[in-house]
């Protein structure tokens, strides 16, 4: 029985062959590539600093999964939900609004980010959990890895998806 | 299958696309519904997608909006597999292409087999006595009829009781309100029926109605030439978000003048004001003091309960400073004097009941009706809903605000109105109400009176008042016929309609049928459940807070043998002729005949297209006498922007409507006057005043931005669900600290009526002893603790109650994962 593949595990991997036929016209080799058998994207890891050098409740820019996608991470001082680091206070989100993709502001009185074209707000405590507003998604996380080794925060997959995109990698 | 959310599948350029107005608020935001089989995708290139968009780079902000909640993967009937994304319409005037967090998610709701709608009811179902059974139609509407029927025949028409929407939108539509109306009015011939959200048969607006001023009188539009908006017990980001954020948004911001300066050539125009009258301070508020600043936002927070007296306020001041429109009161008006007699009240006494000083009073004076140094009145559009609906005395409160739009004649002017918001979107067409006064239905149920009842859409256990009560007798009456059917061991359908019609008629029982999307929490009393449809799995037309009309076109099965409730009407109505044709009583066949409808559009063209022409009975449409105009085939030509109704022609293939009432002012009276109204400050009602008096805390409650109606779809949606897990309260940091809550904590409410609960959330803009509570949420009601004090229309005071708080706990999991940061932009 280890060997037989169940009718709906046939049909979740000829789907995502599909998908990806579709994404790639005419490359055939697609039907048995490499990503044949996966459900989720390669993203890309990418550094983006030292968990002791990031500063407190104060967001530092940088871009993920590519450069035209910006993004913040931010230490929050205490542990929260995602969190990473040494004390799991470290959390890193899309600074694009999942309603229209305003860039949303952070507050750092309230620990929230703002979008200033329909006023959704979400906690960045509460892994980007809308407060109130418009957007029908929290905002997206980026998922983070910590090294211990190195001190290292590097960014892995993003949860949710950005806005104005079919899908998160171009 | 990944779970991250982070792809969506765009359609083809061949993918179907249809219309669809968002059936959730009021407002009626027009989107475009694409599907397409789910083996197939667009490209990311422009010409490879049906939305035009190049997704081979990252899109700018605005461009569109296209999230995972507007996809979902649907199976119809026949086993096959398609894709769907529902998106909001640029081309439409009331959204442009905007959308909420409600309609965003209108993919989302669409049903799945393991969806947010995995728990829709798919087919009729029958307890019998301690358990669900699934059944079919030919059984339930037989049981159903045969029950219905038994009593019709033994008890009259008054043993059949209803609760059955009168709206647009789900659970509504022009279709369905002329469905179940033919059924109950026409068939039964029953006068005990109460509407969704109120225990009678009875409107929201009788008091500016019999002003002659129907209460949808001007266009979305008229928000935009406004030169002051005074708001009015509504909450428009979170209730009527896209007529706000399109329409009254780019007022404030300056952005309608090239407009304003259209209609109005040769004038100059001040930046625009808005005045809010709520207790509360809302997030409306506080989006329009930053957005305006708060030298253009003056919030009116006045006294719970004391609207009647503020209007009356500003009536006198403004006949004393002499800013009324004499010629217009005179010609086109009557009984000003009588009016301004009865309503005179010094704004020193105004400030002392309503809590606002003169000079706010006078602020507020000036800006909505002070004319400028040429004698330009301002426009100024009055916009109300449930702080006024659901007030201290609806009726009079009506009264008191129509006076001083009529006495400034601020309706009938383009940039001006005096119009109610809405809940819902309204669709109503229906024969004559079969009664001559209005019927507590809650406390006829109370006292025991009705023998059977149908719950149609509705869900009074989370949004009557008195609810407690209320709730506690239907399941005390409702578990007599549990009982009585749970010993009925093999019964024929025939058999158990005797058991339960003497389990009514001679024990105390109650039949319960729920007719719904869902089991709802009226599964725990009822005896029948047959499913129905919504918009998208059925055809639908509804009118928005405009009167705009528009068709919503069915593009996917409903679950099951779910079905269009006109269609549902049609089945009990037929089955019971046939049950009389066989006992050969031709004036019940009679009765019970004309609903020979196969589809939607047969109810339609039954009902709203009749009304009003030539031969046929009386019907009272929102349609008026030009509904025959409207057409399937036309509406669907006239998309989502529709006709604002009432139609004044089709011509050039098009419906031409109506932007705004009233222009010539002719009002709806006999003589075209409209009329004053009356509206003395009557004070708090004595039994809300008693409880004033024994408790602290006035739980004021209303609706939240993110949650629709009950729930129904919400209570399955966990992006909801982890925003909400439960009602929740705002309550003064202060007040929760002397009582040790905090925000995450369950509360209990309670006072002489009832008991509820809710999740403690502080809010620094709420005032001492003040609260703010979710209403009609599946976990914690508010109406529990509201009194069954009712205005003389029978509209309740659902705003207006007191009551104790005290902490419950603590639940871990709500102060971990939900948000308890402040719901006000700043």
């Amino acid at each position: 029985m280890g060997n037989v593949v169940s009718r709906r595990e046939f049909l979740k991997f000829t789907g995502g062959v599909a998908a990806g036929a579709a994404a790639v016209p005419g490359t055939a080799e697609a039907a048995t590539g490499a990503d044949a058998g996966r459900v989720t994207l390669r993203y890309p890891a990418k550094a983006i600093g030292k968990a002791g050098g990031i500063a407190a409740n104060a967001p530092t820019q940088f871009t993920y999964p590519d450069a035209s996608s910006p993004c913040v991470v931010l230490k929050m001082g205490k542990p929260v939900l995602g969190g990473v680091g040494p004390n799991g206070d470290i959390v890193a989100y899309s600074t694009m609004c999942t309603h229209m993709g305003c860039p949303v502001a952070y507050d750092a009185g309230q620990r929230i980010f703002k979008c200033p074209c329909h006023f959704s707000t979400f906690d960045a405590e509460k892994s980007g959990q809308i407060v109130c507003g418009q957007a029908t998604e929290n905002l997206p996380r980026i998922v983070l890895n910590y090294n211990s080794s190195n001190d290292t925060v590097t960014a892995v997959a993003v949860d949710g998806l950005l806005y104005g995109r079919q899908s998160n990698l171009l | 299958m990944s779970t991250r959310q982070d792809r969506v599948a765009l359609p083809p350029v061949n993918a179907q696309k249809t219309n669809l107005t968002c059936h959730f608020c009021i407002v009626g935001c027009g989107y475009h519904v694409y599907k397409w089989p789910d083996n197939t995708e667009g490209g990311r290139a422009p010409h490879e997608n049906a939305l035009g968009l190049d997704f081979r780079k990252q899109l700018p902000p605005l461009a569109a909006i296209m999230t995972p909640a507007m996809a979902n993967t649907i199976v119809e009937r026949n086993g096959r597999r398609y894709n769907i994304m529902i998106l909001p319409d640029k081309g439409c005037s009331v959204n442009q292409g905007l959308s909420s967090i409600r309609g965003g998610q209108l993919a989302k709701v669409m049903y799945t087999g393991d969806g947010v709608g995995k728990e829709r009811l798919k087919t009729p179902r029958v307890n019998y006595g301690d358990q669900w059974v699934d059944t079919g139609w030919e059984s339930a509407l037989n049981l159903y009829a045969g029950v219905s029927k038994k009593i019709l025949d033994s008890d009259g028409p008054s043993g059949v009781v209803f609760d059955c929407f009168d709206h647009g939108g789900a659970g509504g539509g022009f279709e369905n309100t002329w469905g179940t109306g033919k059924l109950m009015f026409t068939a039964l011939q029953t006068p005990m029926v109460r509407i969704h959200n109120r225990p009678a048969y009875n409107s929201e607006c009788h008091a500016t109605r019999e002003m002659g001023i129907g209460e949808l009188n001007n266009s979305y539009e008229d928000a935009e030439l406004a030169d002051t908006i005074m708001a009015i017990g509504c909450n428009s980001y979170e209730t009527q978000t896209n007529y706000f954020l399109a329409h009254w948004l780019p007022n404030l911001q300056g952005g309608t003048k090239a407009k304003k300066q259209k209609f109005f050539p040769g004038e100059s125009f001040a930046d625009t004001r808005i005045i809010f009258v709520d207790p509360r301070r809302s997030p409306t508020v506080a989006i329009c003091e930053a957005v305006a600043g708060k030298d253009r936002c003056l919030h009116l927070d006045i006294e719970p309960g004391t609207d009647i007296a503020l209007f009356n306020g500003l009536f006198t001041y403004v006949i004393e400073q002499g800013w009324h429109d004499k010629a217009f009161i005179a010609s086109n008006t009557r009984d000003f004097d009588a009016a301004a007699a009865a309503n005179k009240l010094s704004l020193d006494e105004c400030s002392k009941i309503t809590g606002i000083s003169v000079a706010r009073l006078q602020q507020a004076a000036e800006w909505a009706y002070k004319p400028n140094a040429s004698g330009q009145r301002p426009r100024t559009m009055h916009a109300y809903e449930k702080g006024i609906i659901w007030g201290n005395d609806n009726y009079l409160i009506q009264s008191a605000l129509v006076d001083v739009v009529l006495a400034t004649r601020n309706v009938g002017r383009r940039g001006t109105g005096v119009v109610r918001m809405g809940g819902h979107q309204e669709g109503y067409t229906r024969p004559p109400y079969p009664g001559n006064s209005k019927i507590y239905i809650d406390e006829a149920i109370i006292q025991g009176k009705g023998l059977m009842y149908t719950a149609w859409a509705c869900n009074p256990f989370q949004t009557t008042l008195n609810a407690e009560e209320h709730r506690r007798v239907i399941m005390r009456r409702t578990a007599i016929v549990k009982e009585a059917l749970g010993k009925s061991r093999g019964a024929t359908t025939a058999q158990m309609i005797d058991v339960i019609y003497d389990a009514c008629k001679n024990k105390g029982g109650l039949f319960l049928a729920n007719i719904n999307l869902y089991s709802t929490s009226l599964a725990e009393a009822a005896h029948l459940m047959l499913p129905s449809a919504h918009p998208g799995e059925t055809w639908l037309t509804s009118m928005n807070g405009e009167r705009r009309l528009r068709l919503s076109e069915k593009f996917m099965d409903a679950p099951g043998t779910a079905k269009a409730d006109c269609l549902i009407a049609a089945d009990i109505a037929n089955t019971m002729k046939r049950m009389y044709e066989a006992e050969g009583k031709a004036d019940m066949v009679k009765r019970f005949s004309g609903f020979e409808w196969k589809t939607e559009e047969d109810a339609f063209n039954d009902g709203f297209r009749i009304a009003g022409t030539a031969g046929a009975p009386p019907i009272d449409s929102q349609g008026g006498g030009t509904g025959y105009l409207a057409t399937y085939e036309r509406l669907r030509t006239a998309g989502n922007n529709g006709v604002q109704l009432p139609i004044k022609e089709y011509t050039g293939g098009k419906l031409v409507g109506t932007e705004m009432l009233y222009l010539d002012g002719k009002f709806d009276t006999a003589d075209g006057k409209a009329i004053f109204k009356s509206s003395p400050w009557p004070g708090l009602p004595k039994v809300v005043a008693d409880q004033k008096a024994k408790h602290k805390f006035w739980i004021n409650n209303g609706r939240v931005n993110e949650v629709w109606q009950t729930g129904y779809h919400d209570m399955y949606n966990e992006f909801i669900r982890n925003r909400w897990p439960m009602a929740f309260v705002e309550v003064n940091p202060n007040d929760a600290m002397s009582m040790s809550v905090a925000s995450g904590d369950v509360v209990e409410i309670y006072n002489d009526y009832g008991t509820s609960y809710a999740m403690a959330y502080l809010e620094p803009s709420i005032k001492p002893n003040q609260t703010f509570m979710q209403f009609g949420y599946f976990n914690g009601i508010v109406g529990d603790v509201v009194t069954p004090w009712t205005d003389r229309n029978v509209v309740p005071y659902y705003k207006g109650t007191w009551a104790s708080i005290r902490r419950v706990g603590t639940v871990a999991d709500f102060k971990e994962t939900v948000s308890f940061k402040e719901r006000r932009w700043s």
